[in-house]
């Protein structure tokens, strides 16, 4: 006997380890097309600044008038790593935080600051 | 003529010592945030010509435009900067937002598909740019993505940004509000519409521009 059909919207949680192995491109490529097909995404570490223009870039040629409208991403604002080495040799580097991230037409930001985001999913 | 184009690149190269550089600015944000509006009153007030045309229907401005030197002066100091005035930044298009405007259906395609082509246009040119005026409605929300992803864009390049909290004539505006967000860029609080703290503007573009 089957049991009951569980209907809703899959949710995918990417981590830190997989996107440190894809290259930008494949991050990109992969955000967009699991997207399309309705999958909202959740990635442990985000997207560098120069990856999220790529993807914004690629997302506006791909919209499609009433079947694609773009996406709705959410990410916190950059972390600068000062660490005691970075300061040494005057370098600082920029540290991604999470990132939800999907269709336009299903995910809505209710609220967003510094280190919260609350959004809301419609099927 | 060999020796004349080697002695024009010789006199180009010549050139970029002894010329004064000119800074370029983009002027980004969010459609709606005002960006044209400012655009428009900086080159009216130093040009007397005036950027494009704006309205309340958001994706105005689907082409960027560029206004090439434009001397400010402010506090004994002066900069020149070739201004780019860009179309609005987002990551989704709706053409069924435009219809709530009273735009036809069709207006409505073209004009979400000309508003792609224009977010395309804005982050090319990203690339090309020495500093940003951030435009950010101080009625709004500030940690949106635009936002988010220019400062990124900006920090990650080590470029000069400015934040300008613009729609201060609004009562509901909080420019302390984008400061608490971003604390660590010099923010003018203005109103482009009625030019509130232009000069505080001017002065901060010399500063940080120059």
């Amino acid at each position: 006997m089957k049991g009951p059909v569980i209907k809703g919207i899959q949710l995918d949680l990417i981590s830190e380890d997989m996107l440190d192995n894809m290259t930008s491109m494949e991050k990109v490529r992969l955000i967009l097309d699991e997207v399309r097909n309705g999958k909202i995404l959740v990635l442990e570490k985000g997207l560098t600044p120069s990856e999220q223009t790529k993807l914004i870039e690629l997302t506006m040629t791909e919209i499609a008038q009433d079947d694609f409208a773009g996406i709705e991403i959410e990410s916190y604002p950059v972390k600068q790593s000062d660490t005691f080495f970075n300061k040494l040799l005057g370098k600082t580097s920029l540290k991604t935080r999470l990132t939800v991230i999907g269709p336009a037409a299903q995910l809505k930001t209710i609220k967003k600051d510094r280190d919260l985001i609350s959004a809301l999913v419609s099927p | 003529m060999g020796i004349i184009k080697r002695l024009g690149m010789n006199f180009s190269w010549l050139k970029k010592i002894f010329k004064k550089k000119t800074a370029r600015i983009g002027i980004y944000g969010p459609p709606n945030a005002g960006k044209t509006t400012l655009a428009n009153r900086i080159i009216r007030d130093w040009t007397g010509d005036a950027m494009g045309s704006v309205s309340h229907i958001p994706h105005e401005t689907r082409r960027a435009r560029r206004r090439e030197d434009v001397t400010i002066k402010s506090n004994g100091s002066s900069v020149m900067l070739d201004i780019i005035d860009t179309p609005g930044l987002a990551t989704k298009i709706d053409f069924h937002d435009f219809m709530q405007f009273g735009l036809s259906e069709d207006e409505s395609k073209r004009r979400a598909k000309e508003a792609t082509e224009g977010v395309i246009e804005a982050v090319k040119w990203l690339d090309e740019l020495d500093g940003v005026i951030l435009v950010m409605d101080a009625t709004e929300d500030p940690y949106t993505q635009v936002n988010v992803t220019v400062i990124g864009n900006m920090e990650a390049r080590k470029l000069p940004l400015l934040i300008a909290a613009n729609k201060i004539d609004l009562p509901n505006s909080s420019p302390a509000r984008i400061h608490s967000a971003f604390p660590q860029h010099p923010l003018v609080p203005i109103s482009a519409l009625e030019g509130q703290n232009i000069d505080l503007l001017y002065k901060e573009i010399a500063d940080h521009f120059g």
